[in-house]
């Protein structure tokens, strides 16, 4: 927790007052928070809550349409040049994969650093390379992504963001299309990525993981942060009866 | 029983099904499927008897022969003939060049076309000798400049901007300069044919794809231009707009010479863009939204995700129906003859005017037909092959 406590003051997101509307649905109702360099946090509610759309807000892939979020210094606006800098600075990873399926996974971790970073191809396959090899795939380097499984699919997508290397990773319930038995191979990934130090949000319906690596647990309902606690106070001693039962509907298988 | 473990590899049952027995399975399974495969034996036998007797016994074929000439270049001068051959030549090195370094599809269409020149130089005809020179030579050229390319990867980009570069230099070499060359008004025949259909292949299709990406932009204006274009043009028939440019053109660019044929090529440009760009917009529509957030996730700005994810995804899932469109298109070139060009139909009918060959239309109009079909077979094999290159539907 130290390292945590010596970026207390040093937020490299921050949101203020984040409105977001679908044509006429509400979906977030005034979001402020701010993350640590570092920090882990999961981000659970229920379907609808707005959790997914948070986090897309924050690479722009959703446009909020009140407040303000300031992504390392840089704030998020209709300017494409902050824009696109910002998105180099935040992985995200998918529920779908989102693989690119006309390319090799090679490929498909290389394009960004090339076309991107500017570097050369010898360069970026190097990086996606050892990248692979930190995911534990090494050898579906040319296959195409239809070849693998979902989990292996899905770690190829975290090697591809971390291609970037971004100091902010969005997962958005990385393990919900998966089969069971993938669920595991990918929270390992995603659990040796936190040990390493990475600004990790995690939308994730995977409560054993949260209590593991979090740092911090949201809880959106509707729209709104309800509450959001340390794991062990989160799980334990939740003060929302929201919480409380959504805890106990999830705690139940 | 000899151990068989879980994991034991049990080989698929082998089909053993000779010609005979399937022959049994699908014609003669039922009595009623025997009856019924005997009636069509009975019908194909009169239907290509009176097909094959009067083919061989009755048709004038000489009448091919004799105007081969006329068949591939219509009027084109005899003495400036070395220009068509100069611009086959070009084309055949390029072609060597690019079989050589690239194999696969290529390299079996320049054996084919070594083939067809082969036979052409050998062809009973009474062909000058020059003419049969020039075709052995094609051959040579192809060869030679196949051994030349063979694995030279560094050449690549070098040979695609050849191609690039060889159609204006193509267009030069057929046209020359000034009164000593041929006016385009002399071209004709398999030649015009050809001319017409791949300009307007090549210009329509990335035509087609910059109005398909037009009419998805996000600023209105952009998008409501590309869609009036694409539905005016698809609005109007064909032989309209070829009757109207041929009017138009000269009256809205007064200070160039445009000629008949340039603008029939511009008539066909246009219209066939209009149709290359729905099919495109519909490869567009079948790539999915989180490819395009992958993409920008990744960094990919609007011109990156366009030409890297999306409109590989996208092209590829409508070869069929863009290489439907070329196919159209090449057969709509017989179109041009309405404002008198001498394409190859318009030469067939000329030929049928000649009191000399009179009341041969089935001759000249079977021999067009298989020439248009060879052509177009050849565009829907080359599809086929391509979609098995990439994988279609596996990846």
């Amino acid at each position: 927790m130290a390292a945590q406590e010596n970026a207390l003051n040093d937020p490299i997101i921050m949101c203020e007052d984040v409105h977001k509307w679908f044509d006429d649905f509400h979906v977030l109702k005034g979001i402020t928070t701010s993350f640590q360099k570092g920090e882990r946090a999961v981000i659970c509610g229920p379907s609808g809550s707005g959790k997914s759309t948070f986090i897309r807000t924050l690479n722009r892939l959703e446009e909020h349409q009140r407040g303000t979020i300031i992504i390392d210094g840089v704030e998020l606006t209709d300017d494409l040049r902050n824009i696109n800098l910002i998105r180099q600075e935040v992985g995200m990873v998918f529920q779908q994969f989102n693989l690119f399926p006309h390319l090799t996974n090679l490929e498909n971790i290389t394009l960004g650093p090339i076309r991107v970073r500017k570097l050369t191809r010898t360069e970026a396959e190097e990086v996606a390379l050892s990248l692979l090899e930190r995911v534990d795939i090494a050898d579906q380097a040319y296959k195409y992504p239809a070849e693998i499984s979902g989990g292996q699919q899905q770690r190829v997508a975290i090697a591809r963001a971390l291609a970037m290397e971004p100091k902010i990773m969005l997962f958005d319930e990385p393990t919900s299309a998966l089969d069971p038995e993938m669920i595991s191979e990918v929270l390992d990934v995603m659990r040796e990525l936190a040990h390493s130090g990475m600004t990790m949000l995690v939308v994730t319906h995977e409560m054993g993981f949260a209590r593991e690596v979090a740092d911090r647990v949201m809880f959106f309902d509707e729209g709104v942060v309800i509450e959001e606690a340390a794991p062990a106070d989160f799980f334990d001693n939740p003060q929302h009866e929201r919480t409380k039962l959504f805890i106990s509907q999830t705690l139940q298988h | 029983m000899e151990e068989q473990g879980l994991t034991q590899e049990i080989k698929p049952p082998v089909s053993t099904k000779g010609p005979g027995r399937w022959l049994k399975e699908n014609l003669f399974n039922t009595w009623y499927n025997t009856i019924l495969t005997c009636l069509a034996l009975v019908f194909l036998f009169f239907a290509f008897k009176g097909f094959l007797t009067w083919a061989f016994t009755e048709a004038e074929w000489g009448v091919i022969p004799a105007n081969f000439r006329l068949f591939m270049v219509g009027s084109y001068p005899q003495e400036q003939i070395w220009r068509v051959w100069t611009a086959i030549y070009i084309l055949s090195v390029l072609m060597g060049l690019s079989a050589g370094l690239w194999g696969g599809l290529i390299l079996r269409f320049v054996v084919v076309l070594s083939g067809v020149w082969f036979i052409s130089a050998l062809l009973p005809f009474d062909f000058e000798l020059s003419t049969r020179g020039w075709c052995l030579g094609a051959i040579a050229m192809i060869a030679v400049s196949f051994f030349l390319g063979r694995d030279r990867t560094s050449l690549r980009s070098w040979i695609l901007g050849g191609w690039i570069l060889s159609f204006p230099v193509i267009m030069v070499v057929l046209r020359g300069f000034g009164e000593n060359g041929v006016l385009t008004s002399r071209w004709g025949g398999l030649l015009l044919t050809l001319i017409l259909a791949i300009s307007g292949i090549v210009v329509s299709f990335p035509l087609g794809v910059f109005l398909a990406l037009c009419r998805q932009s996000k600023l209105p204006v952009i998008r409501w231009v590309s869609t009036t274009y694409i539905e005016m043009v698809r609005g109007v028939p064909l032989i309209t707009i070829l009757f109207m440019g041929n009017v138009l053109i000269p009256i809205f660019m007064p200070g160039f010479d445009i000629n008949q044929v340039l603008r029939m090529m511009l008539c066909l440009i246009f219209f066939s863009a209009a149709y290359m760009a729905e099919n495109v917009r519909g490869g567009l529509q079948g790539v999915p939204r989180g490819q395009h957030e992958a993409a920008q996730a990744v960094g990919l700005n609007y011109v990156q995700t366009t030409l890297f994810i999306v409109l590989p995804q996208a092209l590829r899932s409508v070869i069929p129906a863009i290489v439907g469109q070329f196919i159209a298109l090449f057969k709509d070139t017989s179109l041009v003859s309405v404002i008198g060009l001498i394409d190859l139909l318009g030469v067939a009918r000329s030929i049928l005017a000649n009191p000399k060959w009179l009341g041969l239309q089935a001759e000249v109009y079977l021999f067009v037909a298989f020439i248009y079909f060879v052509f177009c077979y050849a565009m829907s094999y080359a599809s086929q092959d391509i979609e098995t290159d990439l994988g279609v539907g596996k990846h």
